[in-house]
């Protein structure tokens, strides 16, 4: 067995209850054993991570790679060499590809090592047929093929009786249903957030209650016995109210947050910049405050990047006619630390939580979300202090569209380890 | 006007100094009396969307300036083959002094701004901006007040679709008049009182329009009533300016319309041809503020 000893690091593991100095033994893709600094004397290589964290390998929930289908935007290998930067050892991806990913044999090519991934892909499917919110997939079999949740992403269900289905069919399988929570019919694919901002741009507007309220139906749906939803990117602070009135009735719901929900309003867009033109729209200020109130106070349970990678010709173009989206992976470490630990919300350990330990249990993957002897060796290692600036033009996407050019945040990630192997490295 | 190039594209970023330069250069302006200080620029005339109005008042007043002008419908250019605006504006840049510009999107001329370096006149952009059209409304109330301090200006109707109340809302409020917009909430959020400093918002009509010195009309825009919780008779019966609510407004009071109006919707005839109507004013009027603008931005300010 080859060995590999980190040594020197502070080691933060929130499902073991690990937040202290701790040397950790990897070997043959597995964690052998977390012991006391020095302690582990015997190991092939070492790598010394003083005045480093080591936590359990970060999981994106929510990323769209564009493979296959859309190539010019992101590819397979593209977007997890960010996800590498980024230090996420797992991303799981979006199924809106071309065609869309309603099928074991899409969900297994995802995964092929052809596709040259640095990180693990996981695969969601697509909850109904071609995500057009009539015809359930097969989820047993996209399961079986890989699959780690079902989502219409981007193409919400709205039809009652097809959500019932999904949400049953998915308990029955043992699978979460990620809902993109967008009334589209009162959205109506508007450019930006609903109030003064918009009405002063002449920009029409997504109102909260297309999100709130779509929230409020899947959860009453998921009271059913066994179901488990997980609502994507939260942006309104209604939204939150809807979580926590179902957690209150016992229903299985989880929910994560995008760095730039909790970064930037809606005041952003005040200069018809695309960059800042996503769905769900960046919102009001009230509702930034309420999404890091729900990261500080548990009602927000993972961060997750939306990393939605778009060409230059799809977003340089007039604001109501730009592709809705914007790149994140690079970043999140970053701005999670810089707006909710650096600015004394939140503890590391909570930052290792949102990142690593619920991502891992609302997609249930096992061996991964924690460093306990015997788990899969994905291991982040990030300097919560380390102040950087972003340069876009080293971007490792094949896409720029984000606003973070030249921004400087608190933390990064400094080594990305999966599966043992070392996939980035700062040190 | 914006750093460098200078553009036109909203009222925003003006102040109320930059505003009554323009109206002082607009008085002296004079289609009859053609000049040739722009002798030689060439200005595009970019229409993205139909317009009678703007898009010949911006070309009789380039050409009363000594420029000449292309008309660019671009329902016959190609933009219909799929060209963007990027490279729409590229190409003009290569061959124009100047861009005025008329498109549906809101914003698209802030777009355009950015990408290529010759001025951008904004001639009505989606529901954001009319600015020479906010700019000529000033000059029409400023030929029958002294100054727009303190003046009660009303504006009546769909509020949310027009960028001309837009406009005219940051406007009037720069000039230090009390702003006054009455609609009914689905035209007119209550977000809008956010629009500029000091604007009101007040739905029953016959308050609004009492004590007004300028009752300003929109057109009711029929297909935008369809689905809405109001039929035509009822939106009609309380937004429509009547001889009897015109005489709630001050005994002197302008009636204004950005135009195309329809008479019997928004107002009646009698209203729309009574002595205090100024709408054909407004027109010739829009002609010498062009001038100005297009003087400003393109020669300099003699």
């Amino acid at each position: 067995m080859s060995t590999l000893l980190l040594t020197g690091g502070h080691l933060i593991d929130p499902a073991q209850n690990i937040d202290a100095p701790a040397d950790l033994l990897l070997g043959d893709g597995r964690v052998v054993k977390i012991a006391e600094p020095g302690t582990i004397t015997e190991a092939d290589e070492k790598i010394n991570l003083k005045g480093l964290i080591v936590a359990p390998g970060f999981i994106d929930l929510h990323v769209h790679l564009r493979e296959p289908g859309q190539t010019h935007k992101e590819s397979i290998a593209t977007g997890t060499a960010a996800a590498a930067a980024g230090g996420f050892t797992s991303v799981c991806a979006m199924p809106n590809t071309r065609p869309t990913n309603d099928s074991p044999a899409i969900t297994r090519w995802m995964q092929d090592s052809e596709r040259g991934a640095v990180v693990n892909v996981f695969p969601i499917a697509a909850a109904t047929i071609g995500s057009q919110g009539e015809k359930l997939s097969n989820y047993r079999e996209l399961k079986q093929a890989g699959a780690v949740a079902v989502s219409d992403d981007g193409q919400p269900i709205l039809d009652d009786r097809v959500m019932r289905e999904a949400l049953a069919m998915a308990a029955k399988v043992g699978l979460a249903v990620i809902q993109h929570a967008e009334d589209t019919r009162l959205s109506n694919n508007n450019p930006m957030n609903e109030g003064a901002t918009a009405f002063r741009l002449g920009l029409r507007g997504q109102s909260a209650a297309s999100e709130w309220q779509m929230i409020e139906r899947d959860v009453r749906l998921a009271s059913q016995e066994g179901s488990r939803l997980h609502v994507a990117h939260v942006s309104t602070t209604k939204s939150l109210e809807m979580i926590r009135l179902g957690r209150a009735s016992n229903v299985q719901v989880t929910a994560e947050v995008t760095p730039h929900h909790f970064l930037f309003t809606e005041e952003a867009c005040a200069d018809y910049d695309t960059r800042y033109k996503m769905n769900p729209p960046l919102r009001s200020a009230a509702d930034r405050e309420a999404l890091l109130a729900g990261l500080v106070d548990g009602t927000i349970d993972a961060i997750a990047t939306d990393h939605a990678p778009h060409a230059q010709f799809e977003k340089l173009v007039e604001f109501d006619k730009a592709a809705f989206g914007v790149t994140g992976l690079e970043i999140a470490l970053g701005a999670a630390i810089t707006a909710l630990h650096h600015s004394g919300k939140v503890s590391l350990r909570r930052i290792v939580e949102l990142f690593s330990t619920n991502p891992a249990k609302i997609v249930g993957l096992q061996g991964r979300g924690t460093l306990a002897a015997g788990s899969l060796a994905d291991v982040t290692i990030f300097d919560p202090k380390k102040r950087w600036t972003y340069d876009l033009d080293k971007t490792r996407s094949r896409s720029k569209n984000c606003p973070y050019g030249g921004m400087k945040f608190y933390g990064k990630a400094r080594a990305t380890i999966v599966g043992g192997k070392v996939v980035f490295s700062e040190l | 006007m914006d750093a460098k190039p200078r553009s036109l594209i909203g009222i925003e970023p003006l102040d109320a100094r930059e505003i009554l330069k323009i109206l002082a250069l607009a008085k002296r302006m004079n289609p009859a009396r053609p000049r040739n200080t722009l002798r030689g620029r060439r200005i595009a005339l970019l229409f993205y969307e139909n317009s009678t109005r703007t898009r010949t008042s911006f070309e009789i007043a380039a050409k009363a300036l000594g420029a000449s002008t292309v008309v660019i419908h671009t329902a016959t250019t190609s933009v219909q083959k799929g060209e963007s605006l990027k490279d729409t504006g590229l190409t003009l840049q290569s061959i124009f002094d100047a861009i005025v510009m008329r498109h549906p999107s809101s914003g698209a001329p802030v777009l355009l701004s950015r990408l290529v370096d010759i001025p951008i006149i904004n001639a009505g952009d989606g529901m954001h901006a009319h600015p020479s059209q906010a700019l000529l409304d000033a000059f029409t109330i400023l030929q029958h007040r002294k100054s727009m301090k303190g003046l009660k200006i009303v504006t009546v109707g769909d509020i949310f679709h027009s960028r001309v109340a837009r406009s005219d809302a940051n406007l009037f409020s720069k000039l230090g008049a009390r702003v006054v917009l009455c609609g009914p909430d689905v035209l007119l959020p209550d977000c809008a009182r956010e629009l500029a400093p000091g604007v009101e918002i007040v739905r029953d009509m016959d308050e609004a329009v009492r004590g007004a010195d300028i009752v300003m009309m929109l057109r009711v825009q029929q297909e935008r009533l369809s689905g809405m919780q109001m039929n035509v008779d009822e939106y009609v019966r309380r937004y429509q300016l009547t001889p009897a609510r015109l005489k709630l407004a001050k005994k002197d009071a302008l009636v204004m319309h950005p135009g195309p109006m329809i008479r019997g919707m928004e107002m009646t005839d009698e209203v729309a041809d009574c002595p205090q109507s100024v709408v054909l004013e407004q027109v010739l009027n829009g002609v010498k503020v062009r001038m100005a603008i297009l003087q400003i931005l393109l020669g300099g300010e003699q």
